[in-house]
């Protein structure tokens, strides 16, 4: 029973970093008032780009994950001239987003599918790793789960704690008066669609070369609708998101141990939790928050200077 | 001699088409308190939101202190000392003071920021005797604190140009008067301060010169010192002949509102203890300044906004408490202000705009299947009577021009006898044919019968339509005038009580 919790807690964390990565990038974009739901989309993107390069560089792991930064950068610009530059409706954009990255994958992804990468690795770190229970839960990890704790501060403390950070969210609650500040509005956003954008991108790529170690067609199943969700739930804080990351990744690493102890739970039960769950926080937040959900004042709204409506 | 501190010469702003400001000028000096006159849409605001870089002009010059510039962006206003306080503040809700005050005027970084900006707003604070608490989140404080922050804001960004929309408007009395002390102050220590306002008694009380505005065009700059309430509301509202010709002394009381009451989302009360009546075969003007509750008062009586307390009735049935759907089956038909919004549905057709309304009135099939044929053939009909040239049954309304467009409200809205008509601003934004056609057909409601109420910020259709004029101001009736009405002490009744 030790051996099943402790087994069970040290393989959260790759199941729950491509969510965390996912929900950081996305309040990045929300907190600009870029309501982002091609996240699914984008993750996708990033998965294949991470695997194609992986396997073309012959296996060099920081190409693979720069490579998966790179295509959420580039489907991230497509989406961001959209709704920044073009201003179409953020959700039909997100959603196009979604279909274009299956297609596109499905359509010249058959050379690289179902070709089993090592990608990340557990870190070694000798005597810690062997102390009992402790070292297998927080001294053989991979190195993307060490470097995503830097990288949460580092975000929160961006939004909150800097004057960027702060125009950003400024831009997302009330651009009318961001723009009367001097905030250059649709360069911020721009910027915050991108930069999210990469974060989701890396999340879809540590996705593949981690977790599951191979690229299938559509292999992020509502992953990234689930970051979307996350987000919601989270009311927008880095802090709260990594929480929810876990409890999500909990149960994605929970799946797969309870077949393999065979324990008598229908098969697609198990498959069905995440989104169960999915339904149960969201109805959870919209019955406990009876301040408002925290979400940004200008989310998913163009924003148009002489507008006099 | 010192040069101005600001020269604004032949600005032009059109929007869409429809012109803003039409070679508007404005000037003022430093150290002067200066007033800005003028009617809702006189282009007060527009004109000073092309100062602040908000609007770009289509034509025009200014200069700031005597050397010419284009402002290209209100960061660029703001360097050049322009600050504006926005009748809507521009202030983000869920941040503090000093977070909102850093906004505005940048800083290297972020903790010593906080603290150079919290030191300057309790310098300012000081100064000019306010209390802000630079922590305090803005959604928690109130909209005098947030307009004081407005002004800390700006002048903590070095402004010498002080621009204040409308800035008693959500204030109390006393909270006012204050502001204006502080705008003296200012003004004493070299500022220039516009005051933009819509109330006389305040520009002939505390600025030094009145600019007066009205569609779009700069009419006179004139000393507040011997200047009269009187003469600065015949060049506010203009003097165009008024009509003599008898009212219309109405038949029975049809629509009749007593002691309504009713509130913003914001949960300021916007309607006071209103009670008006209108009789059958009349056409009841209310005039006022936009924002003194027109809009809470059509939205109540339309039934999409619930009133605190009053009685509405019709025919002496009270309906405050009927659904929209109840209302209009009585009898009380609606011309709503924004008919993009209220009035018609854009991707529908002419028809099914027309048959709308009255799907299960058995006029057009039934509820279940409605006919298409009866549905084309009334509306054809409608088209023709109200003169809608080069509309079809079929065509999307969003195509409809906005008097086409108005005109096929008022066809729906018309049809079959209708007890009480609202009808708010129905001439907004229409074209001089357009508009007489809507006076007509609103005339000839009246001569079968219809109680009319007019709500309206243009003076002239008011004065032009109306049998008898309810003057209404901070959300109550102040005065009520049967024609022939002296455009003067209508203007008085809506600029005057403060």
């Amino acid at each position: 029973m030790v051996d099943f919790i402790v087994n069970w807690i040290a393989f959260t964390p790759v199941f729950a970093v491509p969510l965390m990565l996912a929900s950081i990038g996305l309040i990045i974009n929300e907190r600009a008032g870029v309501l982002n739901l091609g996240a699914e989309g984008i993750m996708l993107m990033g998965a294949f780009a991470g695997v194609v390069v992986y396997i073309e560089s012959g296996g060099v792991l920081a190409l693979g994950t720069l490579g998966a930064i790179a295509a959420g950068f580039a489907v991230s610009a497509l989406f961001a001239f959209m709704v920044v530059t073009m201003r179409l409706n953020q959700v039909v954009a997100g959603i196009a987003i979604v279909f274009f990255a299956s297609g596109l994958t499905g359509l010249i992804g058959n050379p690289w599918t179902e070709r089993a990468v090592e990608g990340f690795t557990k870190v070694d770190m000798g005597p810690l790793s062997a102390v009992p229970v402790l070292g297998k839960i927080l001294f053989s990890q991979d190195l993307m789960v060490y470097a995503s704790v830097p990288l949460v501060y580092f975000v929160w403390r961006f939004l909150h704690r800097s004057i960027p950070g702060m125009k950003l969210r400024a831009v997302g609650e009330n651009p009318q008066a961001a723009d009367a500040a001097g905030v250059g509005i649709d360069l911020m956003r721009f910027g915050a669609v991108v930069v999210g954008g990469a974060l989701v991108g890396l999340a879809g790529g540590y996705l593949a070369l981690a977790a599951s170690k191979i690229w299938v067609e559509d292999m992020t199943h509502g992953r990234g609708w689930i970051a979307v969700a996350l987000v919601i739930f989270a009311r927008w804080r880095p802090g709260r998101a990594v929480l929810g990351a876990l409890l999500f990744g909990g149960i994605e690493a929970l799946i797969p141990r309870i077949q393999a102890v065979g324990l008598p739970v229908p098969q697609y039960l198990l498959l069905m939790m995440p989104y169960l769950v999915t339904l149960a926080v969201l109805t959870y937040v919209g019955l406990v928050s009876r301040t408002g959900s925290g979400a940004p004042g200008a989310l998913g709204l163009a924003y148009v200077r002489e507008d006099r409506r | 001699m010192q040069a101005s501190a600001l020269q604004m010469t032949d600005i032009v702003k059109a929007f869409d088409g429809r012109v803003a400001l039409d070679n508007a000028v404005f000037a003022a000096e430093w150290g002067e308190v200066h007033g800005l006159l003028g009617e809702n849409g006189a282009g007060k605001t527009s004109l000073m939101n092309v100062l602040c870089g908000l609007y770009r002009p289509d034509a025009g010059r200014m200069a700031i202190d005597g050397t010419e510039h284009r402002i290209e962006g209100p960061g660029h206003a703001r360097a050049l000392g322009i600050g504006m306080v926005h009748q809507h503040f521009k202030l983000v809700q869920p941040f503090t003071v000093a977070e909102n005050v850093m906004l505005a005027n940048p800083q290297a970084s972020w903790r010593k920021g906080i603290a150079a900006v919290s030191d300057g707003i309790a310098r300012l604070s000081q100064e000019l005797g306010f209390e802000i608490d630079p922590a305090a989140r803005i959604d928690r404080i109130s909209v005098a604190e947030q307009q004081r922050v407005e002004i800390i804001k700006v002048l903590l960004g070095g402004a010498r140009l002080l621009i204040l929309d409308e800035p008693t408007s959500v204030l109390t009395d006393d909270e006012a008067e204050r502001l204006l002390q502080t705008i003296r102050v200012l003004a004493r220590r070299g500022t220039c301060v516009i005051l933009i306002t819509h109330k006389l008694r305040e520009v002939l009380a505390h600025a030094d010169r009145v600019t007066v505005m009205r569609g779009g065009r700069t009419v006179a700059t004139v000393a507040a010192a011997g200047t009269s309430a009187t003469d600065l509301a015949r060049m506010m509202v203009g003097d165009a002949p008024v009509d003599d010709t008898e009212p219309g002394r109405g038949g029975p009381v049809r629509l009749e509102i007593a002691g309504l009451t009713a509130r913003r989302e914001d949960g300021a009360s916007t309607v006071r203890d209103l009670t008006l009546a209108v009789r059958s075969g009349q056409i009841y003007g209310l005039a006022g300044v936009g924002g003194n509750g027109q809009t809470e008062l059509a939205e109540v009586l339309m039934g999409v906004r619930a009133p605190d307390q009053g009685r509405i009735a019709l025919d002496g049935t009270d309906i405050a408490a009927l659904h929209p759907k109840q209302r209009r089956a009585l009898g009380v038909r609606n011309v709503p202000a924004d008919r993009t919004t209220y009035g018609l549905a854009q991707e529908l057709s002419v028809g099914d705009n027309y048959a709308a309304t009255r799907l299960g009135s058995g006029t057009f099939g039934s509820a279940a299947w409605v006919s298409r044929r009866a549905v084309g053939k009334r509306t054809a009909a409608a088209l023709e009577a109200f003169d809608i040239l080069g509309a079809r049954v079929d065509t999307s309304v969003r195509l409809l021009s906005g008097g086409n467009a108005q005109k096929l409200v008022l066809a729906r809205e018309l049809d079959g006898r209708p007890v009480a008509i609202v009808a708010h601003s129905p001439t907004h934004g229409l074209d001089v044919r357009a508009c007489a056609a809507v006076h007509d057909h609103l005339r000839a409601a009246r001569e079968a019968g219809a109680a009319v109420l007019l709500i309206s910020e243009d003076l002239d259709e008011i004065l032009n339509l109306s049998d008898v004029v309810g003057v209404i101001n901070r959300g109550a009736i102040v005065g009520e005038l049967a024609r022939p009405v002296s455009r003067q002490k209508v203007g008085e009744l809506m600029l005057g009580h403060a």
